[in-house]
């Protein structure tokens, strides 16, 4: 059951990380950036069965800050949005050297 | 294993050369005047801040334009077609007010507080060094008087302190400087008055006499390397008094550079002795010296790394070059630094360091050669100058050969006295062409006429016009020349006859010198000197005749108007004529019936009886054997030669030389060939060295320095530069700011890490 777990918890990762790499749209980046997270809950969950419940513990705390995260990175994406009418990644480069 | 024990004895030494002298009882001096020694430089520094805030004042108010360099300037310009004498109307005592017009400087509004200051210090410093003198006569001390001040550099084994050594050398010295030094400033108070610079004249002045007593007054050879430096400064600034003149600017820098090179030996010869004998005070020193044998190599190129110092400063060959240069600068300065002080300062070292060259027969022999072989140079040279400073000058440089022959010789006291004798009438000779030059130049003001004011061939018959400096410069020329009882004859006297007793049989005699044995050596040394001798008295008799005897050729208007320089000038110049005239007393021979005799040997003989010995006596019992007895009847013999060839010198120069075929410099001269050439231009020297070291400098530092290292050097620096500039541009494009492309290299990143660890287990 965990080794079927921590499979599925990978995958939904590698998803997560595919997503975050390839999509050039703020909002889905961000949301790839949930998947990881909840990719890595699963695992927490997973290895929770082996070695006690402080990984359930901790999934609490990354759901946590995860949705204080998820409400501050929503008001930056919006407040780029409003400064540059546009969300894609690819055009949001000021910092470059 | 021998420098070892010879650091130890050096500490010890240090140690008991504390004021509280060894064995515990108080040095005799102690508790006398002579505590007040630290006043004596201190007089003339004070005289230099006070006259050089009156030349800062003086010249704040009258505006950004120097004074000095206006009134020159405008006296310059006229004189520019006089090129065969660049320094020709340097020794003009009356710079600013000359040639009328719009740049009337005049005398500086400060120069009356100029005039008492200036001479003043002098007075109480020479005063001052009287008492000391007597405190001493009274005590007599066997060792120095060290006074430590502060410590000026604790540098782990290296303690240097501020200190001031009193001993019969130094005191010696300071009489000299502060007594003739101050006859000297009381000149320049007539000569310089008029000139807009007066006060920046009296401030250097005293500087120099500040820094000149620190190097004689210094217990350890930084300490004289100080005053070493200093008044080789000060001799630069005096110099280039004038230095709106672009030849004077110039000949201070050659006095520099020249002495720079003495410098940098005189720096080995320090670094030397630190690192042998572990201590630089002169009582360490001689303490040091007495555990190392005779002929030590180190000693013997430690000496010559001094003697190359000596050289510099003293302006033997081959650094003499720049002494005639120098008499670009105020006659007065010619007088006190040029001749009667600072050139003899690399005497002084020597004798100074008697320890160390006591200890190596072939530097002495070296100081010897070099010594006689510039005596006799100069001698030639000076036969055939036209520029009576220029003649004083290269009998400065003989004369000085003469100092560095005896000192060679381990005759210190003859050295020493001959050096006070010297500073008597070679002052005197100046100070006396410094009278002429300003009647020669007061007359040609009066008018206006650019004729050369220093040049003996528009001189002539000045007998009648200046009787009082004609008498006082017989009395220096018979005494500089060897005439019997006048001050020059005993000294010179005193050389010859000491270089022919260590030629006869002395540690000298038995060492030998580039393989050429001492005895032999130094019969050619007495031999050279003895015609070094002769030469002498021709040359300052050509002086006189040329300048006071025959027709007078400054031509028919200007003659009415030469006339006695004022008292204040002839003032100095009739003491210096008497001490001129019986100086030779203070250290008369033994066989002269005349009581008590050898004064002055006595009185040295606590600073320099070992050392003496120690080249006098045989090579196998340094210190111990005692000096031959000196046979009287030779010593009167050799004395009856020296006074032969000196009476020869002048009989030969009346006879030969006619003044009534000198034409004035305005007139066409005769072409004058051969060896006479050569002579005037001073065997061609200054060009030889031009080609030699000067071109081949400039151009290796043109072109390989500059051009060639100089290229390759920038060019790795710039490479470097442009290496990482490169660099820089790399690590900048990696810098996108899309942070897609951050996310992939991390990305990649820990993906590579990941299987870096999953692949190792």
């Amino acid at each position: 059951m965990v080794a079927e777990s921590l499979f599925f918890s990978a995958v939904l990762f590698a998803v997560g990380v595919i997503g975050v790499l390839t999509r050039r749209n703020a909002i889905i980046i961000f949301m790839c950036v949930e998947l990881m997270l909840n990719a890595v809950n699963l695992s927490f969950i997973a290895f929770s069965r082996l070695y006690g419940f402080a990984g359930q513990v901790f999934v609490i705390f990354v759901m946590t800050v995860a949705a204080a995260e998820a409400a501050v990175g929503l008001a930056i994406i919006i407040a780029i949005f409003r400064h540059r009418q546009t969300v894609n990644m690819t055009a949001i480069n000021l910092l470059k050297g | 294993m021998l420098l070892e024990t010879v650091h130890g004895a050096a500490r010890a030494a240090i140690q008991g050369a504390a004021p509280v002298a060894v064995g515990g009882a108080p040095h005799p001096l102690q508790g006398t005047v002579a505590q007040w020694m630290w006043a004596l430089p201190l007089l003339p520094l004070l005289g230099f801040a006070l006259n050089g805030a009156l030349a800062v004042l003086g010249a704040a108010r009258i505006g950004p334009g120097d004074p000095s360099a206006e009134g020159h300037e405008a006296h310059a310009t006229p004189n520019v077609g006089n090129e065969r004498e660049p320094t020709g109307h340097a020794g003009d005592p009356e710079a600013g007010h000359l040639e009328g017009g719009a740049a009337q400087a005049g005398p500086h509004r400060f120069a009356a507080a100029a005039t008492v200051i200036g001479p003043l210090v002098l007075l109480a410093a020479f005063g001052l060094a009287v008492a000391i003198w007597a405190a001493m006569v009274q005590a007599a001390p066997s060792t120095p008087f060290i006074e430590h001040y502060f410590a000026w550099m604790p540098v782990g084994d290296l303690q240097i302190d501020a200190a001031f050594q009193l001993d019969q050398l130094s005191m010696t010295l300071v009489l000299v400087i502060t007594g003739v030094g101050a006859l000297i400033h009381i000149f320049s108070v007539g000569y310089m008055r008029q000139d807009p610079g007066y006060p920046r004249y009296f401030a250097y002045l005293n500087l120099f006499v500040f820094f000149m007593l620190v190097l004689v007054l210094g217990a350890n050879l930084p300490v004289t390397f100080v005053g070493w430096e200093g008044v080789g400064l000060c001799s630069y600034l005096l110099i280039g008094f004038w230095y709106s003149d672009r030849a004077n600017a110039d000949a201070g820098k050659k006095a520099f550079i020249a002495n720079r090179i003495g410098d940098f030996g005189f720096l080995i010869a320090m670094f030397l002795l630190f690192a042998n004998l572990g201590t630089l005070e002169y009582t360490g020193l001689a303490a040091a010296a007495q555990g190392i044998a005779p002929g030590t190599a180190v000693v013997t190129v430690t000496c010559l790394f001094l003697l190359l110092g000596c050289t510099g400063k003293s302006a033997q060959i081959p650094l003499y070059v720049w002494l005639p240069d120098a008499m670009a600068g105020p006659t007065p300065v010619s007088a006190l630094i040029h001749a009667a002080t600072m050139v003899t300062a690399g005497v002084y070292l020597v004798v100074r360091t008697s320890m160390l060259f006591a200890l190596a027969p072939g530097a002495s022999l070296t100081v010897c050669v070099i010594g006689a072989v510039t005596a006799l140079f100069a001698a030639t040279i000076g036969l055939k100058q036209w520029d009576i400073k220029k003649v004083l000058a290269y009998s400065t440089i003989s004369q000085l050969g003469f100092m560095f022959v005896a000192v060679g010789a381990g005759a210190y006291v003859a050295g020493i006295f001959h050096l006070v004798t010297h500073a008597f009438f070679k002052a005197l000779l100046f100070l006396g062409s410094g009278s002429v030059i300003y009647a020669m130049h007061a007359a040609y003001h009066e008018t206006h006429s650019h004729d050369d004011a220093q040049d003996m061939r528009n001189m002539g018959g000045l007998r009648t016009k200046m009787p009082v400096t004609w008498v006082l410069m017989w009395i220096a020329t018979l005494a500089i020349a060897g005439i019997p009882l006048f001050a020059g004859f005993f000294s010179k006297d005193e050389i010859l006859g000491t270089v022919f007793e260590r030629a006869r049989g002395s540690a000298l005699s038995e060492a030998s010198w580039l393989g050429i044995p001492g005895g032999p050596l130094l019969y050619a040394v007495y031999a050279i000197c003895l015609a070094a001798a002769f030469l002498t008295a021709i040359y300052m008799t050509r002086l006189m005749i040329y300048t006071f005897h025959g027709a007078n050729r400054t031509g028919e208007r200007e003659a009415a108007h030469l006339r006695e320089a004022p008292m204040v000038m002839t003032g100095p110049l009739i003491v210096l004529g008497a001490l001129s005239a019986v100086g030779g007393f203070l250290n008369d021979p033994a066989w002269l019936p005349i009581a008590p005799s050898d004064l002055l040997a006595r009185w040295l003989e606590p600073v320099t009886g070992r050392a003496t010995a120690m080249l006098a006596g045989a090579p196998g019992a340094p210190g111990a054997a005692a000096p031959t007895e000196a046979d009287p009847r030779l010593a009167a013999m050799l004395a009856g030669i020296a006074a032969a060839i000196a009476v020869l010198g002048i009989v030969v120069a009346v006879v030969r030389l006619k003044p009534g075929a000198l034409r004035p410099t305005r007139d066409p001269q005769p072409a004058v060939t051969g060896i006479e050439r050569v002579l005037e231009h001073k065997y061609y020297v200054d060009e030889a060295y031009d080609r030699v070291i000067i071109q081949p400098t400039v151009a290796l530092s043109r072109n390989v320095l500059w051009r060639g290292l100089d290229g390759l050097i920038d060019g790795i620096v710039n490479l470097s530069a442009h290496l990482w500039r490169w660099v820089g541009a790399a690590g900048s494009a990696l810098q996108t700011g899309e942070v897609g492309a951050y996310a992939w290299a991390l990305v990649v990143g820990a993906v590579i890490m990941l299987g870096a660890v999953a692949l190792r287990t």
